[in-house]
């Protein structure tokens, strides 16, 4: 099946194209992209006033499957994934069982395959069981479709096990992804400890407790010479480690959320669990900073931490409530205003979710090059929509960015030259 | 003026009016708690729900007694601490209780916030009895009448607060009450007592004892809470008594008429030596008398009446 998409706007920073162009998609590969492409075979989609960019890739999701499918599925994830624009996405680790073996990673990896909607790439543990003692056998997972290993959610406490894991990655080439939480800092915390938590009286966490691991991490990573990813930075402390370690030339990358740079802890004071999550919401100095790291490439990629909870673990008491919230389905949008703030250029914006989390991560995608895999995302920039957490393609409804009023959207999201999803 | 609010969640949400309001409505309560025959027909007919779930006596006993004398039906449900353990969410148990129609709900919960869920999702009103460390607006009402009683105003008045304010849902709806009625309040403690920017909730901050109660008017006492010791706010007992305890010498400090206050229950020879709790300063059986009188107050207000 051919498909021509014309006269859009065609954005791919890695070829160092912008223009405005037709493509022609082929044998699911992009074969053409030529400014007047005349094909009678084609299905023809007008994406006038579009942009057509390489397909977004989420390097933080959680799918929940297997082990919590009534939170989220592989199926349900990757609708909503698509519906936002994503065509791939990494899958972390911390299901039931946690995925820390190859019959774990071949069944994501084949529940993926059957739901045939997004490409899943599985994170999977860093430690057996995620608890931060013996490594988990990474050559094996490697070999199995593990694109990284993280103990996402549970950091690795134990400098020396964090040392191994990052030197026996690099033996097989792989990436640890590592999340920075000092847990004796953040100990029973439930929000960012500042002026808020004070008011609320709610425990705080304090943003030491994400710096000092990721001086940590970036230490190990220089002293042994590897690379280290760092997951959900939220603090402007981490972002100031981050970007001296770069400039000395250390391998580390960074990534954060997009609830990182549109909300503060301000939002909190109707104890709101939506608004919970770890880390927590930081203060507007830290929010400040993540734009200013995104902008001057301290950060670089945006993911979004989709975390699907189910009301049951949300309709509770703010302490007892479950950290996280969805975010594949906002995650565009709420970019989408860095670059209507002039935080991010176009190109910017397309490396930072594609291009950026593809090379990190080593998979495909990332560009439009001629020959390559057909997964593209056209986006109407100025379409106007609200937030409505009741029509999600995703399982849970937990997002505080519902009833927002977003300019912006996915309209046709194409996964190896097939439409995954087509805005109606 | 009338009362509008359908809820008591915190002083936060209070206006100078409105505190008045209370206060005066609770000083001609007063006179109720004095009679021979200790009731009014007030409330008759109208249920109030006293649903705890952390341990209580004095505040849900003044709560009780407050609905009592004013002829209202006042039940006592204690719960476990956590719904969690309990196994039926805040939000089925409050649906619950809805649907048995009663007047006002009086929550106390550990965990902060949890009457602000009860608020949402019922139509009763909602008097907040203490959310974790979050607010106590009964008692710093109660606290704010005494201090009336006593001085004849607040406008102006210096208020020291020493304790573990970290912790305190007293201090914060003190801190929020007294600066909406135009007192001044210090703080003082160890600095792991203090939580992050508490200087801009509007109050000075200090960490010795002698320099937080310099001039003041009234001195408020907070209850170390030893079972938090683990916790290492502070090395042990004997230091925190030795620099925080107020004693008869640091009065000193502060003005000739100072008063003493503490929300109770008071742990002697820790935060408050036995004879500056039983001394001619100390107001601290005068805040729970006065704490009937402003429950009474609240529940009469809440209930519809008007001042």
């Amino acid at each position: 099946m051919k498909l021509l998409l014309k006269g859009g706007r065609i954005i791919d920073p890695l070829r160092k194209i912008d223009k405005i162009a037709d493509l022609l998609v082929d044998g699911g590969k992009v074969v053409r992209i030529e400014t007047n492409i005349e094909d009678p075979g084609a299905d023809i989609y007008d994406a006038g006033g579009m942009w057509i960019i390489p397909g977004l890739i989420d390097m933080h999701t959680h799918l929940r499957e297997p082990g919590y499918e009534y939170k989220e599925s592989i199926r349900t994830g990757c609708e909503a994934a698509v519906a936002g624009g994503f065509t791939a996405v990494a899958c972390m680790p911390n299901t039931n069982p946690v995925n820390d073996t190859r019959s774990v990673t071949e069944y994501i990896i084949r529940q993926a395959a059957l739901a045939g909607i997004a490409r899943v790439y599985p994170v999977a543990a860093a430690t057996r069981g995620s608890e931060g003692r013996v490594l988990s056998e990474f050559g094996d997972l490697k070999e199995a479709g593990a694109v990284a290993f993280s103990d996402d959610g549970k950091p690795v406490a134990d400098s020396a096990v964090m040392r191994y894991a990052m030197e026996y990655a690099a033996s097989f080439g792989a990436l640890v992804i590592s999340h920075c939480e000092d847990a004796t800092l953040s100990a029973d915390g439930l929000m960012n400890e500042g002026r808020i938590s004070t008011e609320l009286g709610l425990k705080g966490i304090p943003s030491i407790a994400e710096d000092i691991p990721v001086a940590r991490d970036i230490a190990i990573a220089e002293y042994t010479g590897t690379s280290v990813h760092i997951a959900h930075v939220s603090t402007a402390g981490a972002v100031r480690i981050i970007r001296e370690a770069k400039k000395r030339g250390v391998r580390v990358t960074a990534e954060t959320a997009p609830h990182y740079f549109s909300l503060s802890d301000e939002a909190l004071r109707e104890f709101d669990t939506n608004l919970k999550m770890n880390p927590p919401l930081r203060s507007t100095e830290d929010v400040a900073a993540m734009k200013e790291a995104l902008r001057d490439g301290t950060i670089d990629v945006i993911a979004t931490d989709h975390a699907p909870h189910s009301s049951i673990e949300k309709d509770v008491e703010f302490e007892y409530a479950a950290n996280g919230i969805i975010g594949l389905e906002t995650s565009l949008a709420l970019s989408l205003n860095l670059v209507r703030e002039g935080v991010l250029s176009p190109a910017d914006l397309v490396r930072k979710m594609s291009s950026n989390p593809a090379a990190v991560l080593g998979v495909r995608g990332g560009t439009l090059g001629i020959g390559a895999e057909a997964d593209i995302t056209v986006i109407d920039p100025n379409r106007p929509w609200t937030v409505d957490v009741r029509i999600f393609r995703s399982k849970s409804r937990n997002s505080p960015f519902h009833g927002w009023k977003m300019e912006g959207k996915a309209v046709l999201t194409i996964v190896g030259g097939a439409i995954k999803y087509r805005e109606g | 003026m009338r009362w509008t609010k359908k809820d008591l969640l915190g002083m936060k949400d209070l206006s100078a009016d409105e505190i008045r309001l209370i206060l005066d409505t609770a000083d001609s309560f007063m006179e109720v708690s004095t009679r021979e025959i200790k009731k009014v027909p007030t409330l008759r007919g109208k249920t109030v729900v006293n649903l705890f779930f952390e341990a209580s006596t004095r505040t849900r006993t003044s709560f009780e007694i407050a609905a009592k004398r004013l002829s209202a039906d006042a039940v006592n449900i204690s719960a476990s601490a956590s719904s969690v353990v309990k196994g039926e969410t805040l939000i089925d148990t409050a649906r619950n209780l809805e649907a048995m129609n009663p007047d006002i709900i009086v929550i106390r919960h550990s965990a902060a916030g949890s009457p602000h869920i009860l608020a949402r999702c019922v139509k009763q009103s909602i008097i907040n009895a203490g959310d974790g460390a979050h607010e106590h607006p009964t008692q710093a009402l109660l606290d704010m009448m005494t201090i009336r009683q006593k001085k004849g105003k607040i406008a102006g008045l210096k208020i020291a607060i020493i304790g573990d304010i970290a912790h305190s849902r007293v201090a914060r709806s003190n801190i929020h009450g007294l600066n909406a009625m135009g007192a001044k309040v210090a703080v003082g403690g160890p600095a792991t007592m203090m939580p992050r920017e508490i200087e801009r909730l509007g109050v000075t901050v200090h960490h010795n004892i002698e320099d937080t109660i310099r001039g003041a008017d009234i001195i408020m006492m907070l209850r170390v809470q030893i079972e938090r010791k683990a916790i290492c706010l502070f090395p042990s007992l004997r230091e925190y008594a030795k620099f925080f305890c107020l004693d008869r010498d640091r009065i000193r400090n502060a003005k000739e008429d100072v008063i003493i206050m503490h929300p109770g229950p008071i742990n002697r020879g820790v935060e408050i030596s036995p004879e500056v709790a039983d001394g001619p300063y100390s107001v601290i059986l005068d805040q729970v008398a006065n704490g009937v009188a402003v429950r009474m107050a609240l529940l009469y207000l809440l209930a519809g009446g008007s001042s």
